[in-house]
């Protein structure tokens, strides 16, 4: 008997380890595997959450290429909302946090000061800015004003209501200089020094030392801002009342998934939009992982 | 190195090199205008801030005054207990509590112990549930939002809390994630010990595990205290009773009343944003630790 409870002890041991991640494979079944199936399933019917779920084949996706001019209008903000934010966002950090990665007096305090803001979110922000953006008495036009520059309307503008969101957005830069600032704290001081002693600039140390040592830093945040930037929803929700104007230019792609899903309950339609867009930012995803070797350095790896 | 040599060399002839050309002097040069652009910057990150703080405190009059100003004529605080009573706030605050609270309190323990799992104890398959779990993280949120939504109506679970709590009980990708960082610093030996000892994975766990994690738990704390706090779209989606709103859907709602009193919106928005600020001046160290586990140190 001994001898077998020995035997069995890995068995037993692996046991535990099930027990450990049950939570989280029932939350997987229940909430995200189960979902998933449902979804693609109902992607496929005129699903309405109360009466009806017949099968309708691809009508779905048909209408959505061919039928649904909103749906192109969405798709267009929101690709115009990644294609400024990330980039710009991304290029901010960096620079903010090379800025950082000094000994300089007061160091800790401005980290404190540029990551404030990046960890306020939600209603109380987009308040914020709407204020700060209001094209009269706002405190951005007033600035503006200062340097003789008349203000756009910003909110009230379609052509200036994503720059107004991506403006907000690189308010909260502070979560990736932190990222970056990390990443930069652990780069050997001996890489620039040697650099200095042979006359490398500020500039050059900066294009070829700092930033190809944290390009695995840069590929993780571009990764996780582009599946993030995808889902832009609550600043627009909140700044257009939920209708996505004027003019639907801020009309993103989940804020119309939201109405058909929750406000006109075409829950099959709203399921296909849905998994266009799983297939936009998985592949976009592999994409870059795809790419990943040709630019991000690892150390180590032998390139 | 360069020190002792430029200290050396002035005997035999003094080089008339000006400051800024040597590396020092670059260095400072350079560490000047780097103070004054992230001096200016601060100002320009700290402005949205003051700006929210001086337009609550202003008459309505005044908020209209053109040009705006970024001093009051004076300091009206009453705005703030006027905004106080003109909507449910201290329910608001109270249901908030409540979500959080319950949210934070699930997110800590279970995501703790299923990362000590997927840490520390050896099972066939580890590896590969664990890739699952991180690819989680790459389903865009309203795939899964839609049909979840589904199953809660089923449940009959709608304007009730439990869609916003429950699954905080269940496990998050990322906090699986981060503590799992946190947890493969902890040296296997130290777990290897107690086994020998006889004691149970839950034992260690609980006893080992749970106390040398604590800065981490902090960190995951923190992080889901912020994101049920702030979470506007879970509560939107799924309450609908006046009575059980929450800060941000009462924000909302005060917005709708309030229509262009910015001075009583700001006052609300910055009473709804205090608490995160304030934990964030006590607890800065934490955040930043998460941001540092996920970029892979420690």
């Amino acid at each position: 008997m001994a001898g077998k409870r020995r035997f069995n002890y890995k068995t037993k041991e692996g046991l535990q380890g099930y027990l450990f991640i049950l939570p989280w494979i029932i939350g997987f079944i229940v909430f995200t595997a189960g979902p998933l199936l449902f979804s693609f399933a109902a992607s496929f019917t005129n699903y309405n959450v109360t009466s009806q779920m017949d099968f309708i084949g691809l009508s779905n996706y048909e209408k959505l290429f061919s039928g649904d001019q909103l749906f192109w209008t969405s798709l267009y903000n929101t690709l115009y909302y990644v294609l400024f934010s990330v980039p710009l966002t991304t290029a901010g950090a960096i620079l903010l946090s090379a800025l950082l990665n000094r000994d300089i007096p007061g160091m800790r305090l401005f980290r404190t000061i540029y990551y404030l803001p990046a960890v306020l979110s939600g209603v109380g922000v987009y308040l914020l800015w709407m204020q700060l953006l209001e094209p009269g008495t706002g405190m951005v036009n007033t600035v503006l004003a200062w340097f003789g520059i008349q203000g756009p309307n910003w909110l009230f503008d379609p052509e200036w209501t994503k720059p107004a969101l991506i403006f907000m957005k690189l308010w909260s830069v502070g979560g990736g200089m932190l990222l970056y600032l990390a990443s930069m704290q652990g780069i050997s001081k001996s890489l620039y020094e040697a650099a200095e002693i042979d006359g490398a600039n500020a500039w050059q140390q900066f294009t070829r030392i700092t930033i190809p040592m944290i390009t695995p830093v840069i590929f993780f945040d571009i990764v996780t801002s582009l599946i993030g930037g995808f889902q832009i929803f609550q600043e627009a929700y909140v700044m257009s009342n939920g209708e996505g104007g004027p003019v639907n230019s801020m009309l993103f792609y989940n804020l119309y998934m939201w109405q058909k899903a929750f406000e006109a309950f075409d829950m099959g339609y709203a399921m296909a939009m849905s998994w266009i867009l799983f297939v936009i930012v998985f592949a976009l995803t592999i994409v870059n992982l795809k790419l990943a070797p040709k630019w991000v350095h690892y150390e180590g790896g032998g390139k | 190195m360069v020190k002792q040599t430029a200290a050396a060399r002035p005997k035999l002839s003094k080089p008339k090199v000006s400051h800024f050309e040597t590396i020092q002097g670059r260095r400072q040069a350079l560490n000047v205008i780097n103070w004054v652009l992230l001096a200016a910057g601060s100002i320009l990150m700290l402005s949205p801030l003051w700006w929210m703080l001086v337009t609550s405190v202003k008459t309505m009059q005044e908020v209209m005054t053109y040009p705006p100003t970024f001093w009051p004529e004076s300091w009206n605080w009453s705005n703030y207990m006027k905004t106080w009573e003109a909507a449910p706030f201290d329910l608001y605050t109270v249901n908030t509590l409540t979500i959080t609270i319950l949210v934070v309190i699930g997110n800590v323990f279970v995501n703790s112990f299923i990362a000590y799992g997927f840490a520390k104890v050896p099972f066939k398959g580890r590896n590969a549930l664990f890739a699952i779990v991180l690819s989680t993280m790459m389903i865009p949120g309203f795939v899964t939002l839609i049909p979840q939504y589904v199953l809660f109506a089923k449940l009959q679970w709608l304007n009730t809390y439990y869609p916003l709590v429950i699954p905080a009980f269940f496990g998050s990708a990322f906090n699986i994630f981060l503590l799992r960082q946190f947890y493969m610093t902890i040296p296997d030996e130290l777990i290897e010990a107690a086994k020998m000892e006889g004691a149970s994975h839950f034992w260690i766990w609980w006893k080992i595990g749970l106390p040398l994690t604590k800065p981490a738990l902090a960190t995951v704390a923190i992080f889901s205290f912020n994101g049920a706090w702030n979470d506007f779209l879970g509560p939107l989606l799924y309450v609908n009773d006046e009575n059980l709103y929450t800060l941000q859907l009462g924000l909302q709602v005060f917005k709708g009343q309030m229509s262009t009193q910015w001075n009583y919106l700001m006052a609300g928005s910055l009473l709804v944003l205090l608490p995160v600020i304030i934990l964030f001046f006590f607890f800065q160290k934490y955040f930043i630790q998460g941001i540092n586990l996920q970029s892979g140190g420690k």
